[in-house]
């Protein structure tokens, strides 16, 4: 099975009824709505049965998760248990510090899963490591619950954690988001880098997001739908990628049929990482419409 | 029976969205509703019918309630009188707001 | 009866002529001549400057029962429909029929003026505000026509609408009568819509606050066609005929319209080398226009022309090349009225050439595309631009009919739904353009082609452009709104939405209270 793309994951306010409700046609992979940062602690009721009913009743057309505010605030847990029965496909946490703190939201899934009749393991998790304390648990909660999808790093609080600010060359969160991709890889799951929250600095968006892209990261958080175009544009292979991965997979598929143990290209030995690497390139250029989906089918 | 406790409002007034208030009512005058909405033709009968539905579930039996709908869709309703209940029917000390 | 739009037409509607149903966008072939104006000789030494509209009115020979007209091309910030009402109404003329291009925001201190019986009738483009509201709650001594702009030149160019005395806001004019909209302190640019009223009109009285000693040049309206000259403080306030320059939406929803529209010209069939388009004033319109220029610049293909309002942004397109050149009945912005100043291929014109429907060409005949707006949609492609949720005359026809009947293919832009409401429905409350004039709905959630065009929906799905059944896309709005309980209507007529060709498309009833 293909993974879904997780290039452009787009925020919307969680106690905002127009902008839950059109979240889902501008092209996002994924969709966030927001209860924490987004809401004001006067608003968090409203905000939690609103995105409920949101997810209970809209068709979106991709993955719709909901960012709870951390178990340790007073919300947390009221957020699960008004959220969970109208089956979010994953639940974002914030500011996560330890595996603990995923093992027990993963505790709390597993029972709404049973009580509700879902399938055991269809909601999935991530975590936004904002803190250096969660940093260095990185790999372990990146690898808490098999439910763990995808590693984010929430850029302003970590910098503010780190007692500087975010810029947008972004030498103060380098190491930080290296350590991410590194601990999301180890646990194959995704990583996601931060927000850009300069709306009128488009360069400076696709200068960051080009950067995540060549760390390694799978994709970015957005703040605006404007955004998730540029995400896209930055996530698409060129044309000269495109046609090389389909005669390196071309190659590979007739020396699999004629089960030839060596593979050339162009006068060049193909290993596997090559084949892995001209996979994940189709499934980009697939995603932005350049090929068709037959093209991914070995 | 239910009891409102306090007048309580829940919504806003931006687009797609719809504030709702709720106050006691007098007791025996049932629930009275006045509705200002730009789409008070096409979808008049059917906001009043979702807030009566939710208030009758909760057992209230009198109220005042008024609302000033921005275009909300039902989802956005529900959400709204359902949010608008629980805070005026809450116990004193689970508030919202005072938590 | 049933016109061939699928109206119930009444046989007969009080203070209206005989009726002829709408039976097709080119069903009815004019005969006869073109009406003309009264001939007129001035010899040399003929003052035509006056010094106030009382004696201008006076000297039009103005009476009881005539049918005066304006322009609306000062738009929000036309003073003199105001100013001329109000003096005429001071002098004690009654029973005056009403014949603007369009009525505007600006026209509510109009109603005064209906209600004690100096204006008995009103014939026009739209209008909105409480005049609409007014327009639709009343019925006046005579129906209210409601007419797009190539039906209003139809219509005086035919004869069927005779102007008695027509007052022109003037931006610039001389003191031989030469006018002039791109130069004084109400320039509008364009006077596409006065120069046809110039032609046709028994007298025509040039009101101006910017009199213009010696010969004005360049002349849009010239010299032999106006009687009187009334120069006057402020015929305009130019914040409202134009809003600095028109800038590019920032709204998402808009933007993911304009990029889907600017697909749909790209692909649909007609984009090529010297292609040619209208693209209305509306922000995803606008928006569309800067991501069609990205499209030609790439592809190196440049229009031969646009026509239509012309806002500030297509003025930069002349500039830079992508549009060879632009026709231009009304102009937006300043943008536009500098650029209709300043660029040679920038054409002033007038609504005749642009729309009219019986003469020997107009341009909207040869538009490869035309995007316009709507206020709903039904699934025959019935187009509403005039009425509102309560069925409240809220808008104008404008263009819309002129251009969708013209032009290879009519693209619609709207979002499935606003606020609450489903903007693709069952049936629309008023027809303005027929659904066989329109080829392409594209909304934020889907595109439906029109069953003629097979040709179009293969295009566009060979380009894998969200193509849907009209069906699927109404069953989609009201699968998020719920469906809409009909709007409580009397059985009162209030006005009559006419086809470009004069013929009968639609009636507007008084909406229940």
């Amino acid at each position: 099975m293909h993974e879904s793309l997780r290039r452009a994951m787009l925020f919307a306010p969680g106690n905002n009824p127009g902008l839950l409700q059109h979240a889902g046609i501008y092209g996002a992979d994924s969709l966030i709505f927001d209860l924490e940062d987004a809401v004001s602690i006067h608003e968090k009721d409203a905000a939690r049965i609103l995105v409920r009913n949101a997810l209970a009743t809209i068709r979106y057309p991709c993955e719709v998760g909901v960012r709870i505010n951390h178990i340790s605030t007073p919300w947390g847990f009221d957020d699960l248990a008004a959220i969970l029965p109208a089956r979010p496909d994953f639940i974002r946490l914030p500011k996560c510090e330890e595996a603990e703190e995923i093992k027990r939201i993963d505790d709390i899934v597993t029972k709404a899963e049973r009580r509700y009749g879902f399938p055991e393991g269809s909601i999935r998790l991530m975590a936004a490591i904002e803190s250096p304390r969660g940093l260095r648990n990185a790999f372990e909660i990146a690898s808490a619950s098999p439910r763990m999808m995808a590693l984010a790093i929430g850029g302003e609080d970590f910098a503010t954690s780190l007692k500087t600010t975010k810029t947008k060359d972004g030498a103060e969160l380098f190491a930080a988001r290296s350590m991410i991709v590194y601990a999301a890889r180890e646990a194959d799951i995704s990583p996601i880098d931060s927000v850009f929250s300069d709306l009128q600095d488009e360069e400076g968006f696709i200068r960051e997001t080009e950067l995540a892209r060549q760390l390694g990261f799978d994709g970015k958080s957005c703040v605006h739908p404007r955004q998730i175009e540029l995400v896209h544009r930055v996530f698409t292979p060129s044309e000269k990628e495109i046609q090389s991965a389909q005669r390196i997979l071309k190659a590979y598929r007739e020396a699999m049929a004629r089960k030839a143990g060596v593979v050339a290209v162009d006068g060049k030995m193909i290993d596997a990482p090559m084949i892995i690497r001209a996979r994940r390139t189709l499934a980009h250029a697939v995603a932005a419409g350049l090929v068709p989906q037959e093209d991914l089918n070995d | 029976m239910a009891l409102i406790q306090r007048p309580a409002q829940a919504g806003t007034l931006e687009s797609s969205d719809i504030l709702i208030m709720i106050a006691p009512g007098e007791p025996g005058k049932g629930i009275v509703i006045s509705l200002e909405s730009p789409v008070q033709k096409q979808f008049g009968r059917r906001i009043t019918s979702i807030v009566t539905r939710h208030l009758q579930q909760a057992d209230i039996q009198d109220a005042e309630v008024h609302i000033q709908d921005r275009g909300a869709l039902d989802y956005a309703i529900e959400a709204r009188i359902e949010t608008a209940i629980a805070r005026a029917t809450a116990p004193a000390d689970k508030e919202p707001g005072n938590a | 009866m049933i016109n061939a739009a699928g109206r119930f037409i009444p046989d007969t509607l009080p203070g209206y002529r005989d009726i002829r149903p709408y039976a097709g966008p080119f069903a009815t072939v004019p005969d006869g001549r073109r009406a003309g104006q009264k001939i007129k000789a001035f010899r040399p030494g003929t003052s035509k400057v006056l010094a106030s509209l009382e004696e201008a009115i006076e000297a039009s020979g103005l009476k009881d029962g005539m049918t005066i007209s304006f322009h609306h091309a000062l738009r929000n910030g036309d003073r003199v429909m105001n100013m001329v009402m109000q003096t005429i109404a001071a002098m004690g003329f009654r029973n005056l029929r009403l014949a603007p291009s369009s009525f505007l925001d600006a026209n509510d201190d109009l109603i005064p003026y209906f209600e004690s019986g100096v204006i008995v009738a009103a014939q026009c483009s739209g209008a909105r505000g409480r005049l609409g509201a007014y327009l639709t709650t009343h019925r006046l001594q005579e129906m209210t026509i409601l007419r797009p702009h190539g039906g209003r030149a139809r219509a005086i160019t035919s004869g069927e609408l005779h102007i008695d005395v027509a007052f022109l806001a003037a931006p610039a004019c001389d003191r031989m009568g030469n006018i002039n909209g791109i130069e004084g302190p109400a320039a509008c640019g364009s006077l596409g819509y006065a120069m046809v009223d110039a032609r046709y009109a028994d007298t025509v009285i040039a009101v101006t606050d910017h009199l213009v000693e010696g010969a004005l040049c360049p002349v849009s309206i010239p010299q032999h066609l106006v009687d009187y000259i009334v120069p006057v403080s402020s015929i305009g306030d130019p914040r409202g005929i134009s809003s600095g320059a028109l800038r590019i939406t920032t709204n998402p929803r808009d933007l993911l319209l304009a990029k889907l529209t600017a697909r749909v010209i790209e692909t649909a069939g007609y984009y090529r080398e010297g292609f040619s388009m209208q693209l209305g004033a509306g922000a995803a319109s606008v928006a569309a226009g800067r991501y069609l220029r990205d499209i030609m610049l790439r592809d190196r293909i440049t229009a031969s022309f646009a026509i239509g309002g012309i806002p500030g942004p297509f003025c930069d397109l002349l500039d830079e090349g992508i549009i060879q050149t632009l026709f231009d009945t009304q102009s937006f912005d300043a943008r536009a009225i500098q650029s209709l100043r300043d660029n040679p291929r920038h054409q002033e014109y007038d609504v005749d050439h642009y729309a009219n429907p019986w003469n020997k060409g107009a341009m909207v005949n040869h538009l490869d595309y035309v995007v316009l707006g709507a206020t709903e949609v039904d699934v025959d492609f019935n187009v509403n631009v005039i009425t509102d949720s309560h069925g409240t005359i809220m808008g104008a026809v404008g263009g819309h009919p002129d251009a969708s009947a013209g032009a290879r293919c009519t693209i619609i832009t709207t979002p499935l739904i606003r606020g609450r409401l489903p903007i693709v429905t069952d049936r629309v409350q008023t027809i303005c353009t027929p659904g066989e004039t329109v080829d392409v709905i594209v909304t934020d959630r889907g595109i439906a082609v029109h069953p003629s065009r097979e040709d179009l929906r293969e295009n566009l799905m060979k380009a894998r452009l969200p193509v849907m059944d009209i069906k699927e896309l109404r069953d989609l709005a009201y699968s998020i709104t719920g469906e809409p309980d009909p709007l409580p209507i009397t059985d009162e007529p209030v006005a009559v939405v006419e086809y470009r060709d004069g013929t009968v498309l639609d009636v507007i009833w008084k909406p229940q209270d």
